[in-house]
């Protein structure tokens, strides 16, 4: 027998994890980097997007990847081939990167290289399009993918990945003339849910859509460099 | 989302060092409009907390619906993903979220295993 407290807390449920996503955004704003959360469905894309996207901005910015995996190192391998350093989180049976696991990669990544001569660090998340999205790691732009192949109705049916994105990426849409699938639907959808984000159409393969995205992509990075940071690690 | 919970547990406990309280129930806040499955929490939780300083702790979970306003007539309404979560009155897309964002520990209720009175100031760092 015990006698009855109660304790009104009105605490967030993920507060442990947003006090270590808070000290790794400490972190990117005392080095003056961008931190990029690139999240999508397994096999929207991803790591094709990076390839692409590090090849063409590696003379331009000073950048690292943090590889998110569930198992393997198949995507660091593709990453570290473009010749920017990678370290890769394997997650284990953890669907998503939380901000603990993003903190351990920095330290690993500290032990490298110093961080605050990046100017661009991407975090690669687990292929999931339901968890990551409540996860904070510390970044400062949310970006999603969602390839042409699976279908218009996913930001209907995980909305709270395309609520949360600051970018969305349309990708493969080089496959479009093979599909039967409409492209603007697709971005009907998901500025239904999100009415305010940036929303780009790529194909890592031909590269048609990139040059939009990576203009996107010089401002956010203009927009974090040229605002003082509050708060220092 | 159950680890994350339960470390946020450990940091209340924290607060009441060196004595470990025994928690009777945990209230919870969980909007629709998150990526939590309660009836799945509920489950993770009962197992999760099993030999633990928690273990006989009973999860409540209280489920806040989406409720959105629309920006241009104002009217509050109850998104939907078959209405493409549009308002329903001009159709215009799902601008604010009211409610439905919720993942909120609201309340701990506990006690402790000993004969001395329990502490008048039972939780110094949060509004009680």
């Amino acid at each position: 027998m015990h006698m009855p407290l109660e304790d009104s807390l009105g605490l967030n449920l993920l507060a442990a994890n947003q006090h270590r996503a808070d000290h790794n955004r400490a972190h990117f704003d005392a080095w003056n980097v961008l931190c990029l959360n690139v999240m999508s469905s397994p096999g929207a894309g991803k790591t094709s997007l990076l390839e692409r996207s590090l090849a063409a901005l590696s003379s331009r910015w000073a950048m690292a990847v943090l590889e998110g995996d569930m198992t393997t190192l198949l995507d660091a391998e593709r990453l570290e081939a473009v010749g920017i350093p990678v370290v890769p989180i394997t997650t284990g049976r953890a669907c998503h990167l939380d901000a603990a696991m993003v903190g351990g990669g920095l330290k690993l990544l500290q032990q490298r290289l110093d961080p605050a001569e990046l100017d661009l660090l991407w975090v690669e998340n687990v292929g999931n399009l339901v968890c990551p999205a409540e996860f904070a790691i510390g970044e400062h732009r949310k970006v999603a993918l969602l390839s042409v192949t699976e279908g218009d109705d996913k930001p209907l049916k995980y909305p709270v990945m395309f609520r949360e994105a600051d970018c969305v990426l349309i990708t493969k849409v080089d496959l479009l003339p093979h599909l039967p699938v409409d492209v603007e639907r697709i971005e009907t959808h998901i500025r239904q849910v999100n009415p305010h984000t940036a929303v780009f159409r790529l194909s890592a393969t031909s590269g048609v859509g990139f040059d939009a995205w990576h203009d996107w992509l010089a401002a956010q990075l203009t927009s974090v460099q040229t605002t003082p940071a509050l708060i220092h690690a | 989302m159950t680890r994350c919970l339960l470390l946020s547990m450990h940091e209340w406990k924290q607060q009441h060092a060196p004595r470990v309280p025994k928690v009777d129930r945990v209230h919870l806040e969980v909007g629709s409009f998150t990526c939590v499955e309660p009836d799945q929490l509920v489950v993770t939780w009962s197992d999760a907390v099993k030999g633990t300083w928690l273990d006989g702790s009973e999860l409540v979970i209280e489920s806040v619906p989406l409720v959105g306003r629309c920006i241009r007539c104002q009217a509050t309404y109850s998104p939907d993903a078959a209405d493409g979560f549009r308002s329903p009155c001009c159709q215009h897309p799902m601008e604010e979220i009211v409610s439905g964002r919720e993942l909120r520990i609201r309340s701990v209720a506990y006690g402790f295993e000993t004969a001395s009175p329990p502490p008048t100031a039972s939780c110094p760092t949060v509004a009680c």
